[in-house]
Order: structure tokens, then C-alpha cells, then sequence
């Protein structure tokens, strides 16, 4: 068996999600190779060589690949995965993005947003918004993987040696051309990583209002996130929505404040260790999840949380 | 422009999904089915691109067994001119639908294909990533914005870290995320109206494609669910117990 991991990242660094992918490749068995591709990446290249357990790192570094189109990067893909059982990468939009067009060049199935390895043919992933779990099987003699990384520790990004090799390949096919990135006014702690999350919905009633929660989230080293409602109602961009199409999350403590629980929402968010709920309907669904639960307006208790902490 | 609409019927998303007993799957007898929110969406922006001169044509598509007809109706009630089902029993997997759009995309000339970005059911999130690579047309996905002028879009996507703008050729395919656009509400007289217009049928096996499943479902289980937690009186006491009991602060 071989694993090939594609990796993640801004022509600058690793994005932490790929190490969470290798750890799979890694429980899958067999060598890991990884592949960057992206223009001016050779920072990057010297980064993934580090990960423990990778053999070696192929670099396609080429215009053509800059913005990590999916027509161009996929037709890439398609090239080097012939020499590979498994490839995978993490199922963030840059993963979900890309990995079916890929799949489908090949001719095999996605297997998405796996969350357990079972053996190199099967594999656990969530559906219906994690209210099911399947266990599938792939008959494909290559498995195109997603990984969901909240399941998956992440890979040491230290102590590895792979050797790095350039490779060139693929095809600009000149469909899609990028234009811009809508850099995100929030300087806040990340979102995927962060060890506490304090999440706000429709209850927060405004954007303004937000700034209680960032207040509380200073004191705590903690990220902001949202329900899909107040994504919706305009509250807080996109970013911050944690759910089933929103981002997955487990931290160690998720704080839900004026967030009523929908299945939508929880499916992002019940893997957190520890969950508080804040919420002035006691009949919410949120307090079914919740470790702690405190019915009460939250106007007047995340301030009194704020000043506490 | 003729533009493509692909749907899918799926289990109503106010309903929680129950596993069967003996683990094969989730049990769909008698449950509320609905067009699939993000489907809604990308339907949604075809009628807003052809109240907008963009698009002339636009058909509603499904792969799927007798009910489907239901949600193709919805598809018509909204608006779309006419249906194509593709009939089949068998719980066809991301790829085998692809190829079965790409045929009808191919057959109608359409010049835009138009998805939700996952189906709320399987979570897979591929169909139109696949259709786009099997047709060889540009991609776009997760999109909040499109605007299409001549043989070219400008396409905002949501992306983890915010939003994102590309440009892509025509014909393209792309999918729908929730902030595109709110779909509009069917009156009754829509329901009427649609009762009459066409809707195609076409046997999948009369397609001649390969759509043999690549995974086999072995086991489908509930997770693991949360222990009951306890309501706190105070602020004060949520403060102590995060700190002293669960001390993640």
C-alpha cells in the first residue's frame, strides 16, 4: 500500500488540517508520500519534509497551480495518484473542493469525510448530519479519501526527513482564473484549532452584540463562531458558522450562547468535550447536549460571565 | 442559455434521521421527504437568472425511483419550465449520478449546470465537482454570488477562510451554498400550474452507462450519544464547575 496526501496550504505554510489527514494515511499503513503543488511553495516543501512518517514530498511548483484551481490541480492529481492505493486529503473546502473532480477524472468514488479507519478498504464517515454513522467498503483499486480532521490527532510536524523531489505535470486547462480573497477582518484565534469556542445565534439579536462574546473570548484565548441563523441574518460573515456545511469543530470547551440547537448546528459542534449552553428557553434542544446548562438571558449573563473570568 | 437544475429528494431537515434496527440504513418509511435545501438554492438562482434575460430553459433533473416525481413537481411549482427523471430504484453514489447528468446536460445543450453543494442525507459533497470534471467545464463551488456576463461568470465562494472570487469560463457547473439567494415560497396556484407542465422519464438502463455502486454499505449505527448534563443556577456556579469540575478554564 501507498498513501498519497495532498497537502494544504497558502504557498507559505502547511495548513494544520493536512496533518490530521496524514495521521489517517498513517492508519491505513504504508508509505505516505505528499504532494505540493502551488506556486513559489518551496517553503512549504521544506515544512512537509518535516512531518513525521512521510517518505517523500513531491513539488509541482508552477503558475498554473497558484490559486489551487480544481480543473488545474485535479488534472495533477490525476497523474501521480496512478502510483498509489490511497489518496487523501483533509475535508476542509480546499479538500472538498478539489478531491471529487480528481475522483472523477480516475473514475473511482469519493469516500468523504471519513472519521475512522477500519482497515485500508473501509472506512466510518458520518451521514445525515452525524445522526449516522455507515461503515463502507470501496471495491476501487485507488480509495479517494477526505478526512474529517477533529477525528484524527494531528501528525507531528517535527522529526520526519523525506526526501524532496520536484515533479512537473498536470494541465492548465484555463477555465477558471482567481480573482480575489475577501481577507477576513477578524484577527481572531482560528476556528478549527482553537481550544475554546464561544458561539453565538439568532439570540444575539445583532452584529453589534458580538462584541460581548469577543470580549469573553479575549479573556479565555478563545475563537467566536456562529449558528447557521446568525450567519444567515448577516450578523457575521460566513467564516464563523459552525455546523453540517458550515465548519466542524470539537474543541475543549463550546460555549453556545443564545443558540437553540438545531440539528444543523450540533452536528458541528457535539464532539466538544466539554459544552456549555446559555440560553433563555429552557425547552431549547441545545440543554440535551449540554454538559452545563444555564437558562437565563444572556444579555445580562455573558456580561456577569465576562466580569467573572 | 439553457441552464440544468439538479435535485435530489431527501429527508425532510426538521426531521431526525432513525436508524433501522437491524443497522442496514436510515429508516425513510413514511417520513417527510423534501427537496434538498442547498437544491433549492441553486433552483432558485436559475429563475433569477432568467427573470434577468440570462437564462431562457430551465430544466429540473433527478435520478431516482417513483416519489421523485414529487420533488420534481416542487421544481416546477417553483418555476422551472419543465423535468427530467431519471428512473431507477437502486441508491445510485455520487459518481454514477454525474455521469448520468452529464448525458442529459450533454443531450439538452445546456449552457449552465446549476447544483446544491452537498445533499443533506449522504453528506458527500460531490456531485457537481464530478459533473464538472466529466463534462470538462469549469467549476465552481460553495458559490454566494454569481454573476454571469457574456462567455464568462465572476463567482464568489464561501471557503474556510472567508470569501472567495474566480472567474470561470462558460459552460460551467456550479453549486449552490445557503447564502445564495432565499428560495421563494410555491402559492398554490404554482402547484396547479406545474401539474401540466412536461416531465420527461427516462430509464436509467436505457442510458447505457456504467453506474455500479464502488461501495459496499456495510453497517449503518447511531453514534454515541452525550450523557445528560446538569443545569447551573448562577453564572457563578457555571464559572466554578468550568474551572473546578470540568476545568477547562
Amino acid at each position: 500500500m501507498a498513501n498519497l496526501v495532498i497537502v494544504e496550504h497558502d504557498n507559505n505554510e502547511v495548513a494544520a488540517a493536512t496533518l490530521h489527514a496524514v495521521t489517517a494515511a498513517q492508519q491505513i499503513g504504508g508509505d505516505i508520500d505528499l504532494l505540493v503543488a502551488g506556486e513559489n511553495c518551496g517553503a512549504v516543501a521544506e515544512e512537509a519534509a518535516k512531518i513525521a512518517g512521510v517518505s517523500s514530498v513531491k513539488v509541482a511548483d508552477d503558475a498554473k497551480f497558484g490559486h489551487h484551481l480544481a480543473e488545474n490541480l485535479a488534472t495533477l492529481i490525476v497523474e501521480v495518484a496512478a502510483g498509489y492505493s490511497h489518496v487523501l486529503a483533509s475535508a476542509t473546502t480546499f479538500g472538498k473542493n478539489v478531491m471529487p473532480h480528481a475522483a472523477a477524472l480516475l473514475d473511482k468514488a469519493q469516500i468523504s469525510e471519513i472519521v475512522e479507519v477500519k482497515s485500508a478498504d473501509t472506512f466510518v464517515r458520518p451521514i445525515y448530519a452525524g445522526n449516522a454513522l455507515a461503515t463502507v467498503q470501496s471495491s476501487d483499486s485507488i480509495k479517494i479519501i477526505t478526512v474529517r480532521t477533529i477525528k484524527f490527532e494531528a501528525a507531528a510536524a517535527e522529526g520526519g526527513s523525506a526526501n524532496v523531489e520536484a515533479i512537473s505535470g498536470g494541465t492548465d486547462t484555463g477555465l477558471s482564473s482567481w480573482v480575489s480573497q475577501a481577507v477576513s477582518s477578524n484577527d481572531q484565534v482560528d476556528l478549527t484549532s482553537a481550544k475554546i469556542v464561544i458561539s453565538g445565534g439568532r439570540g444575539m439579536q445583532s452584529g453589534d452584540n458580538f462584541s460581548m462574546l469577543h470580549s469573553v473570548a479575549d479573556k479565555l484565548g478563545a475563537a467566536v463562531g456562529a449558528s447557521r441563523a446568525a450567519v444567515d441574518s448577516g450578523f457575521v460573515p460566513n467564516e464563523f458558522q459552525v455546523g453540517q456545511t458550515g465548519k466542524v469543530i470539537a474543541p475543549d470547551l463550546y460555549i453556545a450562547v443564545g443558540i437553540s440547537g438545531a440539528i444543523q448546528h450540533l452536528a458541528g459542534m457535539k464532539e466538544s468535550k466539554v459544552i456549555v449552553a446559555i440560553n433563555n428557553d429552557s425547552e431549547a434542544p441545545i440543554f440535551q447536549v449540554a454538559d452545563y446548562g444555564l437558562v437565563a438571558d444572556l444579555f445580562e449573563a455573558v456580561p456577569e460571565l465576562d466580569a467573572a473570568l | 442559455m439553457k441552464i440544468l437544475v439538479c435535485v435530489k429528494r431527501v429527508l425532510d431537515p426538521q426531521v431526525k434521521a432513525r436508524v433501522k434496527a437491524d443497522e442496514s440504513g436510515v429508516d425513510l418509511a413514511n417520513a417527510k421527504m423534501t427537496m434538498n435545501p442547498f437544491c433549492e438554492n441553486a433552483l432558485e438562482e436559475a429563475l433569477r437568472l432568467r427573470e434577468a434575460g440570462i437564462g431562457e430553459e430551465i430544466i429540473v433533473a433527478s435520478v431516482g425511483g417513483g416519489k421523485t416525481e414529487e420533488t420534481l413537481r416542487h421544481g416546477l411549482a417553483m418555476g422551472a419550465d419543465r423535468a427530467i427523471q431519471v428512473v431507477t430504484e437502486e441508491t445510485l453514489e455520487p459518481l454514477a449520478i454525474a455521469k448520468v447528468l452529464k448525458q442529459v446536460a450533454e443531450q439538452e445543450s445546456v449552457g449552465l449546470v446549476l447544483a446544491g453543494k452537498q445533499a443533506i442525507d449522504d453528506d458527500s459533497n460531490q456531485t457537481a465537482q464530478m459533473l464538472s470534471a466529466l463534462l470538462g467545464w469549469s467549476q465552481a463551488t460553495y458559490c454566494s454570488e454569481i454573476k454571469i456576463e457574456g462567455d464568462k461568470a465572476t463567482v464568489t465562494r464561501e471557503v474556510d477562510a472567508g470569501l472567495e472570487t474566480i472567474e470561470v469560463k462558460m459552460p460551467a457547473v456550479m453549486s449552490a451554498d445557503l447564502r445564495l439567494n432565499e428560495p421563494r415560497y410555491v402559492k398554490l396556484p404554482d402547484v396547479m400550474k406545474a401539474k401540466r407542465k412536461p416531465m420527461d422519464k427516462i430509464e436509467l438502463d436505457s442510458l447505457g452507462l456504467d453506474t455500479a455502486n464502488r461501495l459496499t454499505t456495510l453497517k449503518v449505527e447511531e453514534p454515541e450519544g452525550r450523557a445528560a448534563g446538569v443545569i447551573v443556577n448562577s453564572v457563578s456556579e457555571l464559572v466554578e464547575k468550568l474551572r473546578n469540575e470540568a476545568k477547562v478554564i
